[in-house]
């Protein structure tokens, strides 16, 4: 366990080794979307109340989901890099921001189309995607930090301490923005608080989710790959590896 | 650093950068007098841009306060550490054999005393300027009394992080204005659940909950980032 | 041995600036740290003191307590020299007002204890700074360009100050772009030799 951790920490290694891994998890993510999506677009059935409309939901759930899931995976990446100083974890902080940005925007822009039909709005201040909207902010300002340094090993410190906090937060935040919807408006229409959900809509709906978190290793794997590319594109291992090629 | 002398205590040390940086702030009372000239003046814009009816005034008054006083304090956490780390103080706290978290919250407890804690003084005027009923303004002092003190804690955490980026005001803002959202609900439905004759205490609570737990998780933070900022 | 350094590797970044540097100071030696502009030096002084801790590696070790001056003077320029060099954190120095007015008068600035550093000449605010190292007792000092901004005399003080320090058992480390101002009294550790 111990030296698959300490490999992990190797920039050489780890290039191998989520090369193998992207091979697999590419054909997996693609099915995984493609029957999701088939499944929950054309075989799922229509919601009595909202029509086709709803089906918006296996887009904008999984991304909601995996958006909130990928801000710990950062904050975990981001204390690993404080406490043990690898590297590698820098790597994955800085890779994983983009990534759940977009997640989150996804997320948000999906919830503003699904609130036309539903809402007769664009925007609604609805606690969901008012959390959302704080979470894109709370990425963009990792992101911005870290561009703003120019020390790009301190920029990682620094994106670090800001996504712990973020973290130890985010519950704060999540609770509050709660507590603040429904003291100002009875919950009429709720996102996906019913429990009551029916299992043939559930169903995709789950499989979805487990697609967008494929696609968030994927495109985090892939992420880290072209960073370490860049970070050691003057090392020997790497022109050796390319030499190869 | 190693050193033969004994140590002073932490409460010492305290009190002695406490009493530095309080001196200082107070050298120059235009710092003091600003971020209250500026919750002052844009107070009067709301009027301006609203339109002078009471009943409509308020009803908004809770939450313009409150988001005057965030911008406020956005204000003045923008130059909390930009001298410390100009003029080089930051490097001689950062070797003092004291961590810097209790250095850094002295600076932060002195800060606080000059802006938070006088707005939150002043704040029942402003109140009444803006038609707030009487039910409201107690709580609306108690509530920037505690929330202030979140609101300049996490400042303080994005002033140590951006100190040594040039231009980075404005990153400021990106930085601490989400982490703030939890100390504004909180605050403004306090002060809501006052006019209505509900019972704030519970909402206070929770602010003095948040206050409790920034000032425990935010000096380690903000030690840290002020170590990155002196090493990029 | 009142410092020890081996191995010392300085990176910025992604970038090395300077690897394997050995240096080993004992009480009587004055060090000047030597090279062209951007070789590093002031990173090594601040790596050193431990300033600055991400990308320096190797081993540092201290024999006891140093004093280090920066590039920045660390005062406060609202309040008077007396205010500033009453506390100062890094060395737990709590000297009285006496030792500080004597301190004063000793780099020629008798008559401006109270006036606000920031209404000093920038040369006045380095003597201010260097009052520091009459007030310490650390055996070891690391300076960062001390002669920046001074006039002749206050060269000459410095250098003076440098000499007695060192006479008596102190060391000296220091950055510099004047060459040898110390003559065979000092030893040159020429960082070029070390860039990578």
């Amino acid at each position: 366990m111990w030296t698959f951790i300490h490999k992990l920490g190797s920039p050489p290694w780890f290039f191998g080794f989520s090369g193998t891994l992207v091979r697999w998890l590419l054909p997996v993510t693609v099915t995984l979307l493609l029957v999701g999506a088939v499944w929950g677009l054309l075989v799922a059935p229509p919601d009595f109340r909202q029509g086709n409309s709803y089906r918006i939901i296996y887009i904008h759930v999984p991304a909601a989901v995996v958006a909130l899931a990928g801000y710990y995976v950062m904050a975990f990446a981001g204390a690993v890099s404080l406490i043990w100083r690898i590297k590698m974890a820098d790597v994955t902080m800085r890779a994983a921001a983009p990534v759940g940005a977009v997640l989150t925007a996804i997320a948000l822009v999906t919830g503003a189309i699904w609130g036309k039909p539903t809402w007769g709005a664009w925007w609604v201040w609805d606690a969901r995607i008012t959390s959302m909207l704080i979470l894109l902010f709370l990425y963009l300002g990792v992101v911005a930090l870290f561009e703003a340094y120019e020390n790009k090993t301190a920029a990682a410190r620094a994106c670090a301490v800001l996504s712990l906090v973020g973290m130890v937060n985010i519950p704060i935040i999540y609770k509050s923005v709660d507590w603040w919807y429904s003291l100002h408006q009875p919950a009429s229409i709720k996102f996906t608080g019913e429990s009551a959900i029916d299992s043939s809509m559930l169903y995709p709906l789950l499989l979805m989710i487990l697609a967008f978190y494929c696609l968030f290793a994927l495109t985090l794997l892939l992420n880290m790959r072209a960073e370490l590319l860049w970070n050691h594109r003057d090392s020997g291992w790497l022109k050796q590896l390319v030499g190869d090629i | 650093m190693p050193s033969d002398q004994p140590l002073l205590s932490l409460r010492v040390v305290f009190l002695r950068q406490f009493l530095r940086h309080g001196r200082s702030i107070m050298t120059s009372p235009a710092d003091v007098a600003n971020p209250l000239l500026f919750f002052f003046m844009v107070i009067t814009l709301f009027p301006l841009g609203l339109g002078p009816d009471p009943t409509t005034l308020a009803a908004l008054s809770p939450g313009i306060l409150w988001v005057v006083a965030l911008l406020a304090s956005l204000m003045v956490s923008a130059k909390l550490f930009a001298s410390d780390f100009e003029d080089g103080s930051l490097e001689q706290l950062a070797l003092a054999p004291y961590p810097l978290a209790v250095t850094a919250l002295a600076e932060i407890s002195a800060q606080w005393l000059a802006t938070g804690f006088l707005l939150a003084l002043l704040s029942p005027l402003f109140g009444v300027m803006l038609g707030l009923p009487d039910e409201g303004l107690l709580t609306l002092s108690v509530s920037l009394l505690l929330g202030t003190v979140c609101l300049t804690l996490i400042g303080a955490l994005g002033s140590a992080l951006t100190v040594s980026i040039r231009r980075g005001g404005l990153l400021l803002s990106l930085l601490i204005i989400p982490l703030n959202v939890p100390v504004l609900i909180f605050g403004t439905t306090a002060v809501r659940e006052a006019v209505l004759g509900g019972n704030p205490e519970s909402w206070l609570a929770l602010l003095g909950g948040l206050a409790l737990g920034s000032l425990v998780v935010a000096p380690l933070a903000i030690g840290a980032a002020l170590r990155v900022s002196l090493d990029s | 041995m009142l410092l020890e350094v081996t191995q010392v590797a300085i990176e910025r970044g992604d970038r090395r600036l300077l690897s394997d540097v050995d240096l080993s100071v004992s009480g009587g030696e004055i060090w000047q740290l030597v090279g062209a502009n951007g070789v590093g030096k002031t990173s090594l002084l601040r790596g050193l003191a431990g300033v600055a801790r991400l990308g320096v590696t190797g081993e540092i070790r201290y024999a006891g307590a140093f004093l280090y001056l920066g590039h920045a003077s660390a005062l406060k320029s609202s309040l008077s020299p007396v205010d500033n060099l009453r506390w100062h954190p890094a060395s737990d120095v709590t000297a009285s007002v006496g030792q500080i007015c004597e301190a004063l008068a000793a780099v020629n600035l008798a008559g401006y204890e109270y006036r606000p550093v920031g209404s000093l000449s920038a040369g006045q605010q380095r003597r201010v700074a260097l009052a520091r190292l009459l007030l310490s007792d650390a055996p070891l000092w690391l300076l960062d360009e001390p002669f920046t901004a001074l006039d002749v005399a206050g060269c000459e003080w410095l250098e003076g100050c440098v000499r007695r320090h060192v006479n008596a058992g102190g060391a000296t480390v220091f950055t510099s772009h004047q060459p040898s101002r110390f003559g065979p009294l000092q030893q040159d550790l020429d960082l070029g030799r070390y860039a990578v």
